[in-house]
């Protein structure tokens, strides 16, 4: 591995398969905006390529709990609502303040992922000192709280600013915030966010996306993403070689639970009504399956995965009964796929001149 | 380096808690120092009154027979478990409250009985993550990929190349560790360790599954690993030739308890030791 051969096959085998993955959404993008451009996608696909495009944020974010730190997280949707109505209250009381749309989505992103941050703080910070899936059991518990939690919220936005109310008696309406007149009511309880101003576009998710894969990726092969690691191969080695297990483990997971806020941010203003209950342990699953199809640890496996299985329902409504039939098929053929000796042997003739490294 | 390598010359020199170390090493204080060390486990007493001194470029062993506590004496060391009594000075400074990756910091490294590595992870890595607290850079420097992620990280591979070269091992730096064969595993752990930058090195039965002749060759890496870095080991081992060969100082344990003390040749004619080893003559019948 010489630094002197700078050419292709100088490369890491990492290094080549990162570059791969970049290119390949670069192309994606820019081959489904031509086919939109000229009219071939359907509508109903066309209104699915922001959803599209915040499942592989949550699919690629997910992997790095998953799949890099090996610790199984059952809420990530959670993060993910943190982060929608956390960027729609952001973007809609900001309307006014910044009249931009890209920049406000952008503002709201990082509102989104700066919540749902703390959000993962608050559930790491008790659960990743322990050894064991107690993550699993405390992210599932937390999935289901901030939903409810979420499902009382009250917030409007007026001359004032931010009014903000907690519904836990069930008695309180939006109009008890007492707005003035003007003020927008943001979110209405169990009705969830209505009226949004819808700012989020194709291209913002195709943003996002990069930026999750650079985020992800360079964390990966730094310093920071070999300890991460090492604590998902042998936790008892990595703490000998004087890895602080706590502080790592805190910061996959963060990571993981900002990047999926930001997701949520774009979900969110994508829709003009969200109601709470669309981030429930059925979507933390879905994406999870992503995740788990598409390889643990493997990036652009769990972008394929998302693309695939978000759209796959959507494609098969013309065969509506056997909806459910076809994918459930899909997904056990994919399973047997991944793990059938005689593909990956067939794969791996055809890449073993690309393998390095003799081993004896 | 002769083929086979030199037993020292050694002399026991006591230092202030009743222990020995090496004649050259008694200027200085001893880089470990156990004191009345213990540990239960519920009604078990599993390692008891263990006390030991090791000089700071000394190559001691411990030995014993199986379950013996030696490995839990390691386990102690490096606060894998938390002692139940006695103290642990590691360069005359207690190491009450740190956890295992305090000690390491602190400068004990350590191999495992049942190799540990990061078998995903390639070997380059493997050695990098040894040297994870010497290479200075965050997660943002890491992410943003800014000037000091490429220094250092250059700095990081210039110096895994040095380290994977005391064994020879450059050639399988892009392999990865799990795949590597059983041997080149145990070897790895070892750089592994170094990388860590210790002033005491730990290895937990290096030998085991080894031939004699790669055995040979791993006596003469301990020794010269020693020279070089100029460190204090203790190694658990079962292979008496390895352990005679370069051990000066030796300790054996039979049921958590020291039983024996001293230079190769003291060990092999203490006739507790014998007893420990091959049964009492009254056992026998």
């Amino acid at each position: 591995m010489g630094r002197v051969n700078r050419g292709w096959k100088g490369l890491k085998k990492s290094t080549k398969t990162d570059f791969a993955t970049y290119l390949g959404v670069i192309a994606a993008f820019v081959l489904v905006n031509a086919l939109r451009g000229g009219g071939m996608l359907s509508s109903s696909l066309t209104g699915q390529l922001v959803p599209i495009c915040c499942y592989i944020v949550m699919a690629l974010s997910l992997n790095l709990t998953v799949g890099v730190l090996g610790e199984l997280s059952l809420g990530h949707a959670g993060f993910m609502s943190v982060g929608a109505f956390s960027g729609i209250i952001a973007a809609m009381s900001l309307q006014r303040a910044i009249p931009f749309a890209p920049v406000r989505l952008a503002v709201a992103m990082a509102v989104g992922a700066v919540f749902a941050a703390l959000a993962g703080v608050v559930v790491g910070v008790p659960v990743l000192r322990l050894r064991g899936d107690y993550l699993a059991i405390v992210t599932l518990a937390f999935g289901q709280i901030i939903k409810d939690l979420l499902t009382c919220l009250l917030v409007g936005y007026d001359s004032d600013g931010l009014h903000m109310a907690f519904n836990l008696s069930g008695t309180l309406t939006i109009n008890d915030l007492g707005l003035k007149e003007g003020g927008i009511a943001i979110i209405k309880g169990a009705q969830g966010a209505t009226g949004t101003v819808t700012i989020a576009s194709f291209a913002a998710g195709f943003v996002l996306i990069m930026i999750a894969l650079a985020v992800i990726l360079n964390l990966v092969h730094s310093r920071s993403g070999r300890a991460i690691m090492a604590l998902r191969d042998n936790q008892i080695a990595a703490e000998s070689v004087g890895i602080n297990v706590t502080k790592y483990k805190m910061m996959a997971f963060v990571t993981s639970a900002a990047l999926a806020g930001a997701a949520g941010a774009l979900y969110g203003l994508n829709y003009g009504n969200l109601l709470a209950s669309k981030f429930d342990f059925n979507t933390s699953i879905l994406v999870l399956v992503f995740v788990v199809l598409g390889g643990l640890g493997n990036m652009w496996g769990s972008i394929i995965a998302a693309t695939v299985l978000y759209i796959l329902p959507e494609l098969l409504r013309e065969v509506r009964d056997y909806r459910m039939l076809v994918y459930a098929i899909v997904l056990i053929l994919v399973m047997l796929a991944t793990n059938n000796a005689a593909i990956k042997g067939f794969f791996a003739r055809i890449f073993r001149r690309e393998k390095g490294g003799a081993v004896q | 380096m002769s083929s086979q390598p030199k037993r020292p010359a050694t002399k026991l020199v006591p230092v202030p808690s009743t222990n020995r170390i090496p004649e050259r090493d008694a200027d200085k204080a001893p880089i470990l120092e156990c004191r009345h060390l213990g540990i239960d486990f519920g009604g078990l007493t599993a390692v008891n009154e263990f006390d030991m001194a090791i000089g700071r470029t000394e190559i001691a062993g411990l030995i014993g027979p199986n379950g013996a506590g030696k490995t839990t004496v390691f386990n102690l060391l490096t606060k894998v478990y938390q002692p139940t009594r006695g103290t642990i000075l590691l360069d005359g400074k207690d190491t009450h409250g740190m956890n295992t990756a305090q000690v390491n910091k602190a400068g004990i490294a350590r191999t495992f009985q049942n190799i540990r590595l990061f078998d995903n992870l390639s070997v380059e890595d493997n050695v990098k993550l040894g040297l994870h607290n010497h290479i200075r850079y965050g997660m943002f420097s890491g992410i943003f990929r800014l000037p000091s992620y490429w220094k250092e990280e250059k700095i990081a591979h210039e110096r895994a190349m040095e380290l994977l070269s005391i064994f020879d091992m450059q050639g399988m730096a892009a392999a990865k560790a799990g795949s590597l064969p059983y041997g080149a595993q145990r070897r790895l752990e070892i750089v592994r360790a170094l990388g860590t930058n210790p002033s005491l090195l730990l290895l937990d039965e290096p030998a085991a599954g080894m031939n004699p002749s790669e055995t040979a060759e791993l006596m003469e890496n301990i020794v010269r690993i020693r020279d070089t870095f100029q460190i204090a080991i203790l190694l658990i081992e079962h292979d008496m030739s390895l352990v005679m060969g370069i051990c000066e100082g030796i300790c054996v344990l039979n049921f958590g308890e020291i039983i024996a003390k001293g230079t190769p040749e003291d060990i092999q004619n203490d006739p507790e030791v014998i007893r420990a080893y091959l049964g009492s003559k009254s056992e026998e019948g």
